[in-house]
């Protein structure tokens, strides 16, 4: 039973996000090519589909929804999509086996990538209970539309300079990025790992030349340990993350709170199992989520 | 009075549906588009260095493409030789690789510490990642297959006995190809090399993978409007979009005669 449950929500979810259009289209087509028998038997079909497919999601899923709001272990149940910074993958991917331990009939499921395209398709009505970007002009960003709200900070990130094993070029901190000859790798400005990087350049006064501003800081990461690039802007996450294959450098500005990464999260307003999302938010702010961030590189908020 | 048996109702039904697919992303599209500002989305500076980058690494992998694939069609339709399937496989794999699949492959072959780029690097001084050239590989990686695909095809439709007949009139090989299989074949081969500049001009995975992102030298139109996306600039993101898909169009139009037409 337990695992029927999700797979029949599953079923029914996509059902009531295909009915809008599909009887809308099958009458029209019917109606345009068919003799009138088959046709109108189509378009019952087709009505029949979205009336079942939208009255059964909704109504179950605020029923489930209201039922649990008072979560113990094991009173919850279903799935969870948490959208994530691709800088949480690793210690999300822990937290979520805990918190699966912890909650037998939930499945956790993470899409990890770039905030900025993350709160993008939360704004354009992707299914994610939980949204879990690496600052806070994101969530702004997601926020002001009304599509999360009342965001916490579970955790902050500081910069670091990410070098090949060894550090052959010598890196010691931000000034050596412009020496010529180094072929830097940053985040693109529209990503928080880029501007934050862009912002830590200013403020030591360094002017460099990116050989290219990658998408997101894992594929900066990708960037250093395949020796493409000699040294990148990373989070100290990432380092640790990188484990023999890279090396870290600081970048030389310790304790400014504007040049390190706020990790807020928040329920999106559309959340399908909200019990589960608030759940997970408040596991992880508890104290073994905190000390799993810990292990991973991540300062407490 | 009725020629035709009536079409099947189901068939029809479920056809529909599949066209409506491919419809409606494209109505979508036209529908969010920015028509007011879209003169000024295009002529931002950085749309404008992303649609001339576009241009010329486009041209430049077709002209790669042509190069060094037209030779390559023509051994595998007209010279035996042990391995051929396999070489004729071999051309197709970037036809079915993830595009970023490929990219990180041609950072392990082409990169500074790949299997040939190290050699470049330490022989040369040429490092193609984060270069012009290296977008122009990337994209010629993904692009190439269309032309030799096409172009093997075509000269292999060809009847070899106008060109036996002119060796036996005492014609040079080149001679032969430049006067008799060239023109016998140019439709497909021109076709073939627009559909392969078509699909360098959309190129992404292996670009951004293999090259990089970065403006003025490796950000072509499918890399900004990915990364305008992610600003949450929308309107400039269509803007570039509607641009791609004119020339899609624009392909499908010169090319009709060889799909649409040939129903």
């Amino acid at each position: 039973m337990s695992h029927e449950r999700p797979m029949r929500r599953r079923l029914r979810g996509f059902l009531a996000r295909l009915t809008p259009a599909a009887p809308v289209v099958l009458v029209a087509l019917a109606a345009l090519v068919a003799p009138a028998a088959p046709a109108a038997l189509v378009a019952l079909v087709a009505l029949g589909a979205a009336g079942c497919g939208s009255d059964g999601t909704n109504t179950s899923a605020a029923a489930n929804d209201r039922s649990t709001t008072a979560p113990g272990p094991g009173t919850l149940s279903g799935d969870l999509q948490v959208f994530a910074a691709a800088s949480l993958t690793d210690a999300f991917t822990e937290l979520g086996k805990a918190f699966e331990a912890e909650h037998p009939k939930v499945t956790v499921t993470f899409d990890f990538a770039a905030s900025s395209a993350l709160a993008q398709q939360i704004d354009e009505g992707a299914p994610a209970d939980v949204f879990a970007p690496a600052d806070e002009a994101s969530m702004k960003r997601v926020t002001e539309r009304g599509n999360a709200s009342d965001p916490r900070i579970i955790a902050r990130n500081r910069l670091a300079i990410l070098v090949e094993k060894g550090n052959p070029k010598g890196i010691t901190g931000l000034a050596d990025l412009a020496e010529p000859g180094v072929v830097l790798a940053l985040c693109a400005p529209a990503v928080p790992c880029g501007r934050l990087a862009d912002a830590a350049l200013e403020k030591a006064g360094v002017r460099v030349e990116p050989a290219s501003l990658e998408e997101n800081v894992k594929a900066v990461v990708a960037k250093v340990t395949l020796g493409e690039a000699d040294a990148g802007i990373v989070y100290a996450t990432d380092v640790k993350a990188a484990g023999g294959k890279a090396e870290g450098v600081g970048i030389g500005i310790a304790g400014d709170p504007s040049l390190e990464a706020v990790y807020p999260i928040a329920v999106t307003k559309q959340a399908r199992n909200a019990a589960a999302a608030r759940a997970w938010i408040e596991f992880v702010r508890s104290g073994e989520g905190q000390k799993t961030l810990a292990k991973f590189g991540f300062l407490s908020p | 009075m009725r020629r035709r048996a009536r079409p099947p109702i189901v068939a029809v039904c479920i056809g529909g549906v599949a066209a409506t697919f491919f419809l409606l992303p494209l109505v979508g599209l036209a529908r969010r588009a920015p028509w007011s500002s879209l003169l000024s989305d295009l002529t931002d500076p950085a749309a404008r260095t992303a649609l001339r980058l576009s241009l010329i690494c486009s041209l430049w992998a077709t002209v790669v493409a042509v190069g060094a694939g037209l030779p390559l069609a023509w051994v595998l339709a007209r010279v035996e030789f042990p391995g051929r399937r396999l070489v004729r496989a071999l051309v197709l794999v970037p036809l079915v690789l993830p595009p970023v699949v490929g990219g990180v492959a041609l950072l392990l072959a082409f990169g500074r510490r790949g299997l040939l780029g190290q050699y470049l690097d330490r022989w040369f001084g040429i490092t193609l990642p984060f270069t012009t050239a290296g977008a122009v590989v990337a994209e010629a990686f993904v692009a190439m297959p269309f032309l030799v695909v096409t172009a093997e095809a075509a000269f292999r439709g060809t009847d070899r006995r106008y060109e036996d007949a002119a060796r036996t009139l005492g014609a040079k090989r080149w001679t032969v190809f430049r006067r008799v299989t060239l023109p016998s074949t140019w439709p497909a081969l021109a076709a073939g090399a627009v559909l392969a500049w078509a699909r360098a001009l959309g190129e992404f995975g292996a670009t951004i993978t293999f090259a990089g992102n970065t403006p003025g030298r490796t950000t072509t139109i499918p890399l900004q409007v990915y990364l305008l996306l992610e600003s949450g600039r929308l309107d400039g993101a269509i803007a570039l979009s509607l641009v791609l898909l004119g020339v899609s169009v624009a392909v499908l139009a010169l090319l009709r005669e060889r799909w649409v037409g040939a129903l």
